[in-house]
């Protein structure tokens, strides 16, 4: 809940289940854009590490890694589930489910202090409202703090996550309303302004490794830490990218095309969705 | 000890207006029931604390009772946004609130000082963000022992903390199972507190992982079945995901959302 950042992605809308969005990719492997976005999220993440699960795309990205890569990925909740294996995707954080399905269920206090702030956790997944040029991430709110245009739900565990993990991927879909040249709030520190950053503020987490939108995947450079497009999704054009990129945004000479989502990805995804649609 | 008390009854001796009201529940053991009663007894003024203001919180401002709003994630959980928060912060209906806004580590750690005695707990956490900036109750210091630097959360000591469990015995013996969040630390952090359960039961059997709270930190009881719903109760009921989302609907124009309060809200003191 705290991480429900993908229900932020588009702000002022509600947002739609996982995987529920129509709008069918250029891919043209018949997945939707939300699909998109899940299955190569869920490409990040490497078997038996330990992932730190926002819900929305990450959750969906998590689960389906754990389904298809990863049978051996630890996911960990902030409701403080602990190796949660859900047969179904929750709509919450919360759900009895991750409970029930968990190694073992600690505090909220315990979660944060001793498993994420001590270290333990190697991968988070967030998604944002807004993000910039060094992964910044913004989920408070859309224009002034004081009078805003927009209130988001806020920080969550956001924050501690991106500190602590050690590094975060994050979902988010793209256009110059969410990757913006300068966030109206900085909820989540991602590189903040650059190189030595998150050495300089005490962060003992990497950061953000990567950013997965519907049209693309982004990387921080080794040396500025701004985002590098690296690669494309089947059929969509480099112009597209650059139009919904609110910055001059940095473009890889080797600039790649995702493979898009194979057949056994798909499939499971659709089932998981399918099993979360069937809740009581 | 411990009084076994109508919730009614509870919230009238309990609760104040003008109260640092703590109501805890992460997504599970919301106390519902208990939020319901403070809408219905009129309260005003009140300081609600809440990690993670979901609809309860957002009955409770919309209704008027809230003041200020402690918090560090406000939002309907994979459904969207909180209208009522929204409309409060965004055109101050049906007045204006004040915010005190966290993240959930920091939030967390408020208890946690509070429980533990101590002024203020420390946490990596804020540097660099718009919330170190503008929040109180958050400063940076630095270790007596290494001079690194880390942020620290004032104490957070609520008038009264509310939480619902699954059990209580006829002692006010407090037990709570599955994810049982920050409610451990609210309660001990507290000045008086309130715990609705789903039943009263002879004898409390011990269960791995369970969460126990003594009669001696627990000032009350009030047996209210169901009162978490539309979140759940492990082994009581299962969480109820299509209100979740109909709230969107309910909670988005003012009419429809007072309309609604007073069939299933304020209906429940006129029938009594």
């Amino acid at each position: 809940m705290s991480v429900d950042h993908t229900a932020l992605s588009r702000p002022g809308d509600v947002a739609p289940l996982p995987g529920s969005a129509g709008v069918r990719s250029p891919a043209g492997s018949g997945a939707t854009t939300d699909e998109v976005m899940a299955v190569v999220a869920s490409r990040e993440l490497v078997d038996a590490t330990t992932c730190f699960v926002g819900i929305g795309i990450p959750s969906t990205a998590a689960n389906l890694a754990r389904r298809l890569h990863a049978p051996r990925l630890v996911l960990v909740y902030e409701s403080g589930a602990i190796g949660a294996k859900p047969g179904r995707l929750p709509l919450s954080i919360g759900d009895g489910e991750l409970a029930d399905s968990a190694d073992a269920v600690v505090s909220v206090p315990e979660v944060f202090n001793y498993w994420l702030q001590g270290g333990h956790i190697d991968v988070g997944m967030l998604g944002a409202a807004q993000v910039d040029r060094f992964a910044n991430l913004n989920t408070t709110v859309i224009g002034e703090y004081a009078s805003p245009s927009v209130r988001l739900p806020g920080a969550g565990g956001a924050p501690e996550i991106a500190a602590s993990c050690g590094e975060v991927v994050v979902v988010v879909h793209q256009s110059t309303r969410t990757f913006v040249n300068e966030l109206d709030f900085v909820t989540t520190v991602g590189h903040g302004d650059g190189p030595g950053a998150r050495e300089r503020l005490g962060l003992r987490g990497r950061g953000p490794s990567a950013v997965v939108t519907d049209l693309g995947v982004l990387r921080p450079d080794p040396v500025s830490r701004e985002l590098v497009l690296g690669a494309l999704h089947p059929g969509v054009s480099l112009d597209a990218a650059l139009a919904a990129t609110g910055w001059p945004l940095r473009v890889a000479p080797d600039l790649s095309t995702t493979a898009p989502p194979s057949h056994d990805e798909l499939a499971a995804l659709r089932a998981l969705v399918a099993a979360g649609a069937r809740r009581p | 000890m411990t009084e076994l008390l109508r919730l009614d009854e509870a919230v009238e001796t309990l609760v104040h207006d003008g109260d640092c009201v703590a109501l805890e529940g992460f997504t599970h053991l919301i106390p519902f029931a208990a939020g319901h009663e403070i809408i219905r007894q009129g309260r005003r003024d009140l300081t609600l604390a809440r990690l993670t203001p979901d609809i309860v919180s957002d009955q409770l401002i919309g209704m008027g009772c809230v003041r200020k709003l402690v918090f560090s994630w406000g939002g309907n959980p994979g459904v969207g946004s909180l209208h009522r928060l929204r409309d409060a912060l965004e055109h101050s209906w049906p007045h204006p609130i004040e915010i005190e806004e966290h993240s959930h580590a920091g939030l967390a750690n408020r208890y946690v000082a509070g429980a533990s005695g101590l002024p203020f707990a420390i946490l990596r956490g804020y540097a660099g963000t718009g919330l170190a900036a503008g929040v109180t109750n958050v400063a940076e210091v630095a270790c007596p022992f290494t001079g690194e630097r880390v942020s620290a959360v004032a104490a957070l000591n609520p008038d009264v903390s509310i939480v619902h469990a699954q059990q209580a015995d006829h002692e006010g013996n407090v037990q709570l199972w599955g994810i049982t969040g920050v409610q451990k630390e609210a309660v001990l952090a507290a000045r008086r507190t309130l715990v609705t359960v789903e039943e009263v039961v002879d004898a409390l059997e011990p269960r791995p992982g369970a969460t126990v709270l003594p009669s001696f930190v627990v000032t009350a009881v009030a047996e209210a079945p169901g009162g978490t719903r539309p979140s759940y109760a492990t082994g009581y009921s299962e969480r109820d995901d299509a209100f979740y989302a109909s709230w969107d609907a309910i909670s988005r124009d003012r009419r429809t959302f007072l309309d609604w309060m007073d069939a299933h809200v304020l209906a429940g003191a006129r029938t009594r």
